[in-house]
């Protein structure tokens, strides 16, 4: 694999990340618990689907193959998406979009902030923007993890559950292949293996403070990064593509 | 044909497009404009990643310019340095507040620890600093929400990044 190819692959796992998650987060508009919350929630998916097109935009320069960012967005099947698997569960309750949102959060705030000192000037400059609105999201998710772990019975033992049911994916995150070990090797991005420990910790500080336990690691689910995802990323990707797929120029 | 500086006087008139009291250069979205081979291009930074005006301030910008015989007007997005509302200028600061938007700390205000209480802002209507926040996000990326308890009205707070 040449660099270029690692290059192209690695903004794309970046690129897919946020717009899964994004469009993930987009369907909470109009249906949140609350009004304010309900507007967070979109302004979040805003922020990430404006990073999922600084990358992918990057992504298709790379790449240099005439594609553009939306042909990235709208024109790939799922098996060339490498988004991890916990970017593509459905929301379920508000507690699990929650947990999802503390969990990602904290792992981009520490993938970011490394980032942030890419060697690679595009890369560096997206992610110094990114940290200062992954910020934001984290304290949104935290607010909400200590409010409902420390909240009622009910509010306690549901995000509980949604920490524990969603465990098995957090591994994925961390996972390294080929295109890492390039990147790695020019600077471009950090070893993921040096992100876990401190993501761990703040991870266990909020959940702690929220009176929850942290989840024992078990089997822990893959795939993403050989392009085998959930189910769910066909039925995402059915309602993201739709408009674009049937409409191949159409413009709005 | 008009130098790079009498182009930039041109765009650093346009408003903004969601609080139109201040300009994109009030707000530090205008970064610089170049000149090259006879064509013309605007380098913009974005507020945040997301903002949904970002097209419509490329499309105002290249209003501004269509009857300027620029050449070709190419609006690029640049990433580097960062945006950050300590770009706001102090008068800029104080249209905002004029408008009923509580203007930005400085950015290492915002810095706080992950789990904290917020901080304490001044009522733009009535200069009460009896105010709590009701949301993070407000209505739109850049702002969150606020109430005063003593006037009781709420109000955006122009959040610092
Ligand atoms: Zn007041």
């Amino acid at each position: 694999m040449t660099k270029q190819e690692a290059l192209f692959n690695y903004t794309l796992r970046l690129g897919d990340n946020a717009l899964i998650l994004g469009h993930r987060l987009s369907e909470w508009s109009s249906k949140g618990p609350l009004l304010e919350e309900d507007i967070a929630m979109t302004n979040m998916a805003l922020d990430l689907i404006g990073r999922a097109d600084a990358l992918l935009r990057y992504a298709s320069q790379v790449e240099a193959k005439g594609r553009t960012e939306d042909d990235l967005a709208y024109k790939r099947g799922e098996r060339q998406f490498l988004c991890n698997l916990i970017m593509q569960l459905p929301n379920g309750d508000f507690g699990f979009t929650i947990a999802r949102q503390l969990i990602v959060s904290a792992f981009d705030l520490c993938l970011y902030e490394e980032l942030a000192q890419s060697k690679d000037e595009t890369i560096a400059g997206i992610a110094a923007k990114a940290v200062k609105e992954v910020k934001y999201h984290l304290k949104f998710s935290t607010d909400w993890t200590l409010r409902l772990g420390d909240g009622t019975e009910e509010s306690h033992n549901r995000i509980q559950k949604s920490f524990d049911d969603i465990w098995m994916f957090t591994a994925e995150l961390f996972e390294t292949n080929e295109v890492d070990a390039i990147m790695v090797k020019e600077g471009i991005a950090p070893d993921y293996n040096n992100l876990k420990a401190r993501w761990k910790k703040i991870i266990t500080e909020v959940l702690l403070e929220a009176t929850l336990k942290v989840p024992a690691d078990a089997y822990m689910q893959t795939g993403s990064r050989k392009g085998v995802h959930t189910e769910y990323l066909g039925y995402i990707l059915a309602e993201l593509q739709y408009l674009p797929r049937a409409y191949p120029d159409a413009k709005w | 044909m008009l130098n790079e500086q009498q182009i930039y006087d041109i765009l650093s008139e346009i408003p903004d497009p969601e609080i139109p009291v201040i300009t994109i250069k009030d707000l530090g979205i205008l970064q610089r404009v170049e000149i090259k081979d006879g064509n013309c291009e605007v380098f913009i930074t974005p507020t945040y990643s997301g903002c949904p005006a970002m097209k419509l301030i490329e499309d105002q910008i290249k209003e501004a310019l269509a009857d300027k015989q620029v050449g070709t007007i190419k609006v690029n997005l640049v990433y580097s340095p960062t945006w950050t509302t300590d770009w706001i200028s102090e008068e800029a600061k104080e249209k905002l507040r004029k408008y009923g938007i509580a203007p930005p700390l400085h950015s290492t205000v915002d810095k706080g620890v992950l789990i904290g209480k917020a901080k304490v802002l001044k009522c733009p209507q009535c200069g009460s600093q009896n105010t709590e926040m009701i949301s993070q996000f407000g209505s739109t990326a850049c702002k969150a929400l606020y109430k005063c308890l003593d006037c009781k009205e709420p109000f955006d707070y122009f959040k610092c990044i």
